[in-house]
This record gives C-alpha cells, sequence and structure tokens, in this order.
C-alpha cells in the first residue's frame, strides 16, 4: 500500500517522532513504569498495594483523550494522512485471550513492552533477555496466524 | 490486604511522569493520527510484517530508548529492580510477546490510547490484563488458591 500514504507522511520531519519517542520513554522513567518491583507493588493488591500506577495511566488518559477527540473530528493529521484508528467495538476470543496471556506475563515480570526497552537499554540483562523471548513469542504468533491465516481468510473477511 | 501510606508529593513522579506519556501519545496522535502501541511497533518491525508505519514508528522507537539513556548518563541510574529468573523472564516474554500480538496491544495501546478514546475493546482488554497480572501477582506472593 503506502506509496500515496508515506508520501503525505513526509511533510513532517522524523525529529517529531522522536520527540514524541523521547516524551513516552522519559515519562516511563520518571513514572518508575521501568522499575519492574514498582509495577509488581501496583499488581499485588493482596500485599501493601502501592496505587500509583493507576495515577500514571490517569495523567496520561487525561492529557491524550483531547487530542484523540480533535484529531479525529478533524479526519486528517498534520502530516496530511487519514486518521486511522483501531475499531472501539467488537469483543472477540482473540482479544480477551490475547490479554489475559499478556497480562500473566506482565505479572511474572512486572515488564510490559515499552518499560522492558527501556530498560534493556539501560543495560538490565534480565530485561534484555525478556525482550528477546517478547520478539520470539511476537514472531511466533506471525508465524502461527500465518499458517491459518490461509484457510481462515475467507471466513474472517469482513 | 492494605493500602501503601503515601504522601501526596509521592504521587508527582507518577503524574508528571503520565502527563509525559500523555503528551507523546498526543503528538503522535496530532501529526499521524494512530494510536501510540508500542507492541504494536514491535510486531511491525518483524520480517514479513507491514511495515508502512515503520517511517515514523522507527524513529519514534529510537526517542523512546535513546532519551532515558541519555538521562541516566547525564543523571545518574534510576531505581529498577528485577528480581524474576531467567526462566520465569524467558516465560514472561513469550506471554508478553504473543499476547499483545493476538489481542492487538499492550498497556499503552489498550490501557493510554484505547482508554482515552473510550475504546469498549479496550476498556475490556484493560481489564482483563491487569485482572490476570494481579491474579498471577497474588499467586505468586500469596499462593491464594494454591
Amino acid at each position: 500500500m503506502t506509496s500515496s500514504q508515506t508520501s503525505s507522511a513526509r511533510a513532517l520531519p522524523p525529529l517529531v517522532s522522536v520527540l514524541a519517542g523521547a516524551l513516552f520513554g522519559l515519562g516511563l522513567l520518571c513514572s518508575g513504569m521501568v522499575d519492574p518491583a514498582k509495577v509488581l507493588a501496583f499488581l499485588d493488591v493482596l500485599g501493601r498495594w502501592d496505587p500509583r500506577l493507576a495515577g500514571v495511566m490517569a495523567a496520561a488518559v487525561a492529557v491524550a483523550a483531547p487530542a484523540f477527540w480533535w484529531v479525529a473530528r478533524r479526519g486528517r493529521a498534520l502530516s496530511g494522512a487519514p486518521v486511522e484508528l483501531p475499531p472501539t467495538r467488537g469483543l472477540d476470543a482473540r482479544l480477551v485471550c490475547g490479554s489475559l496471556l499478556f497480562g500473566a506475563g506482565w505479572g511474572l515480570a512486572g515488564l510490559c513492552p515499552g518499560p522492558a526497552l527501556v530498560a534493556a537499554a539501560l543495560g538490565s540483562g534480565g530485561a534484555l533477555l525478556f525482550v528477546a523471548a517478547m520478539l520470539a513469542g511476537m514472531g511466533l504468533h506471525r508465524l502461527l496466524q500465518g499458517r491459518s491465516g490461509n484457510s481462515l481468510r475467507a471466513v474472517n473477511a469482513p | 490486604m492494605s493500602v501503601l501510606t503515601l504522601e501526596p508529593a509521592q504521587w508527582l513522579p507518577a503524574l508528571f511522569g503520565g502527563a509525559l506519556i500523555g503528551a507523546a501519545v498526543a503528538l503522535v496522535a496530532l501529526t499521524h493520527g494512530r494510536v501510540t502501541g508500542i507492541s504494536g511497533m514491535l510486531g511491525g518491525l518483524l520480517p514479513g510484517a507491514d511495515g508502512a508505519q515503520r517511517r515514523w514508528q522507527l524513529p519514534f522507537l529510537l526517542g523512546l530508548v535513546g532519551a532515558p539513556l541519555l538521562w541516566v548518563l547525564l543523571s545518574g541510574p534510576v531505581a529498577m529492580r528485577l528480581d524474576a529468573s531467567a526462566g520465569v523472564l524467558l516465560l514472561a516474554g513469550l506471554l508478553v510477546g504473543y499476547g499483545t500480538r493476538l489481542g492487538n496491544g499492550c498497556t499503552s495501546g489498550h490501557g493510554v490510547c484505547g482508554t482515552a478514546r473510550l475504546s469498549r475493546r479496550s476498556l475490556a482488554a484493560t481489564g482483563l490484563f491487569m485482572g490476570a497480572g494481579m491474579a498471577v501477582v497474588a499467586l505468586a506472593r500469596h499462593g491464594f488458591g494454591a
């Protein structure tokens, strides 16, 4: 796909995206999300529960919500690309199972994808191992999906 | 079960950090009209994936890991305690990688972006992965039901 989309997105310098990534990374660092011990203290509702990660999420949501509302109404991003946001309705088994599996892994290590990348970059060997396994898990999903996709595509087509 | 006693000031890093994350998400939404999903970006890097968005996602990932690295180099290390054994980390990584692709999102895509959009799918996903994470920690630390 893409030649028309990417050419319209060329209007914005990549530095804008570097800046967005930098804000995200510094936010993870400042909020303590990169510290698995802190994440597990949030998930440990039966112990001495540390509710602060809910504050991280609430603040992020409060700042992001107006931007989504505005850009969705406008229909076009500042890059000129059309606004393409994921569907908001329609629960299915994939969403439910995937989220449960993800949550189980999150609870085992205290790492989710963004913080894991940052922790690995900061030199945590354990986080690096986690990231390698995470990429393998993503690759595994891709392989299995590719295999079943051929037979299921006709059925799943919208 | 009890709640950690916290001074108001102890909430500030969480709230400020969260606001930075929200600002990053808002910037991506305004400039590219997309959600900021880290697991989706990583999935898009795999060979054979549709990498149509790599043009802005690669610079984003560069900033994501580069800025904290620069910060730590300039101002010293931050608290980061990872106790899990190598075996647990491998299993956890596999579950997170496979689960986020199957469920189409993680803490950023569903938890922050989806919640900000009041997406029913994302609200459900967020409730499920938080519930699963809490259940696993409860089991591992307090052995309830075991």
